[in-house]
């Protein structure tokens, strides 16, 4: 025995749309969270496929061939084989620029994870517990926002000496605080709701009521945090390599791109343009992601 | 008011004494701070005599301990590169810094505020549209490469101002506009987001109804209060900027001392590195402290609760 289901709404006629559909219409009606979604995609499969797609290989150095101009400028010596020119080196400046994709979308996440981590753990706790708890990650937040992030990045890794890891470790263990303080008000909202009062009241564990009674409940901040974060990582990630201290050559970070072509400013100026505009349309269609997602998943915030 | 007072100036006091400890153990991540400061190719008896020199052979927490007293009297250590007292290195590169720092907040707050007041004067309309796009641009340019593009156009194309030195008020136009465009986003949001609620508070009904001139309502009673907030952003900002204008610097070649810690990063002159993050932290922590007690003037609700 069946119940037709289906017919139900249909009989009915003007029924409201359920809430997966206005969650659909209010996702491609939203001009940023498409962009932001598009943009991302396809730099994530350029990093991806780097590979299969690239016109050469982002290390093979052809002195013969260094610094040709890409394929829009007027120079004779613009050429099919290099559409974005090459470097000072005479590497293929598209290749390295899809391989660099590589380097930042890995740092952004790792990093991102990592203070994540940190950083909703410290909030959570401080949130949910309040009092003695409250004041000491309070006070572990306030520390490390008085210590400027860049300097203490370029010292700690000029120290312990410069690797992807290294990087992406220094860079997670800094930038925690704004997951801490966003999950800790949070926490301290959803904290006062009944839900909370009635799992404590059947006497539910306090990991337990935290993993399965909070967290769902504040994983859209957490969300909207992590786009905002990896972005701050990803430009924090090519801030240091620009200045030598982050990735290393050979390797093929935007960062450190435009940091070997800073002394071909004046006669090469698209060797700093290129790998600009790449950081800036990442670092834009991440945070564009992450405004969409905060107005879809919470409509009637928006402003 | 008292009691707040002395409340904040507790936790800023034990805020810097943390700092403090971890910009000391800084030293300790390379592992023997003798061996790096003896540099490469030193022998086991020139390790030995830094140790002794500098006392790395002495238990850490006297070390820490004679460490902070000298930092306390204001003897923050001596460069071994540049054979001279950290200190006052420090202090003769400052100035530029503030300098530097001061003329981005001042662009960053020129720019932010009106486009902000404009906004909240019309939500929703093309120019707060507008406004809200430069934001949403604004905070994904990274910093370095503004600066590189600002000098490609106006120091290369037109050449209207100069790139690098601090010769003359020129020179600090481009530095200024490329380490305060970051900020404008979040003073522009925040400038909004004020405005739209004093502007809909009954206070500016009240004015309006008087018939006051707009403007007269716009500026002395809305921007007033929309603003009190911006200010305590404001005075944090400024010391975030601080910590970035080593990027800033660097490029430009301005003799701040964000420059002298990358010159220091790069030579590995760990008591300079030490000492300028120190300093800066210090800085921070009493810009956020005098911030907090500018707010609780304005706005008596803190000082209560």
């Amino acid at each position: 025995m069946t119940i037709d289901t289906a017919k139900a709404p249909a009989e009915t006629g003007h029924q409201e749309p359920s809430p997966g559909t206005m969650m659909r219409k209010r996702v491609f009606s939203h001009w940023g969270f498409m962009i932001g979604a598009f943009v991302l995609i396809a730099i994530f499969l350029m990093a991806l496929l780097a590979p299969y797609i690239s016109p050469g290989d982002p290390f093979d150095q052809v002195l013969s061939r260094k610094l040709i101009p890409p394929i829009w400028s007027d120079s004779v010596k613009a050429t099919w084989d290099h559409p974005l020119g090459t470097d000072h080196l005479g590497r293929d400046y598209m290749t390295r620029l899809f391989y660099g994709a590589r380097i930042s979308l890995l740092i952004g996440f790792g990093a991102m994870l990592i203070s994540g981590i940190i950083g909703t753990t410290l909030g959570v706790l401080a949130g949910y517990y309040g009092g003695r708890v409250d004041m000491v990650v309070n006070f572990i937040i306030t520390t490390r926002l008085s210590m400027p992030v860049v300097l203490v990045a370029l010292a700690v890794v000029s120290i312990v000496g410069s690797s992807l890891t290294v990087v992406v470790w220094v860079l997670g263990l800094l930038i925690w605080d704004r997951f801490a303080v966003v999950m800790r008000s949070a926490t301290q909202q959803v904290r006062a709701l009944d839900f909370v009062t009635s799992a404590q009241a059947l006497g539910c564990s306090t990991p337990r009521i935290l993993l399965t009674e909070v967290m769902p409940n504040i994983t859209n901040h957490l969300i909207v945090i992590a786009t905002l974060e990896m972005a701050h990582a990803i430009l924090l990630e090519a801030a240091l390599s620009f200045l030598g201290l982050g990735v290393q050559p050979p390797e093929p970070s935007w960062g450190l791109m435009i940091s070997e072509a800073k002394g071909m400013i004046f006669f090469d100026p698209w060797l700093i343009t290129i790998p600009g505009l790449a950081l800036f349309a990442l670092v834009l269609s991440i945070n564009l992601l992450g405004d969409g997602i905060r107005d879809v998943t919470a409509p009637e915030n928006r402003n | 008011m008292l009691y707040y007072t002395l409340k904040r100036l507790g936790v800023a006091v034990l805020v810097a004494i943390t700092v403090s400890v971890l910009s000391f153990s800084m030293i300790y991540l390379s592992g023997d701070p003798a061996v790096a400061l003896a540099g490469e190719g030193a022998s086991n008896e020139d390790i030995e005599n830094v140790r002794r020199v500098y006392g790395f052979d002495r238990p850490i927490i006297l070390q820490y301990g004679s460490w902070l007293v000298q930092a306390l009297q204001g003897n923050l250590g001596h460069s071994n590169y540049l054979k001279a007292p950290v200190a006052s290195v420090i202090f003769e590169r400052l100035p530029t810094t503030m300098l530097l720092g001061a003329c981005s907040l001042a662009f960053a707050l020129l720019l932010a505020i009106p486009l902000g007041v404009v906004a909240a004067i019309r939500p929703n309309s093309i120019i707060d549209r507008i406004a809200l796009s430069i934001a949403v641009v604004g905070q994904a340019m990274p910093s370095f490469w503004f600066a590189l593009t600002l000098i490609l156009w106006f120091g290369i194309t037109w050449r209207l101002l100069p790139i690098t030195g601090t010769d003359s008020w020129k020179n600090f136009i481009m530095p200024s506009m490329a380490l305060g465009y970051y900020l404008t986003p979040a003073v522009m949001r925040l400038t909004r987001a004020g405005m739209l609620e004093v502007l809909s508070s009954d206070y500016i009904r009240t004015a309006r109804a008087k018939g006051l001139r707009p403007m007269t309502v716009l500026f002395k009673h809305a921007l007033r209060n929309a603003i009190i907030p911006v200010v305590s952003l404001a005075a944090v900002q400024f010391g975030f900027m601080l910590g970035g204008s080593i990027v800033i610097e660097t490029i430009f070649a301005i003799n701040g001392l964000g420059y002298l810690a990358w010159e220091s990063i790069q030579r590995a002159d760990l008591p300079m590195m030490q000492a300028i993050v120190l300093v800066l932290s210090i800085f921070y922590i009493l810009l956020t402290f005098l911030a907090d007690m500018l707010n609780a003037f304005l706005d008596p609700r803190i000082r209560v609760a």
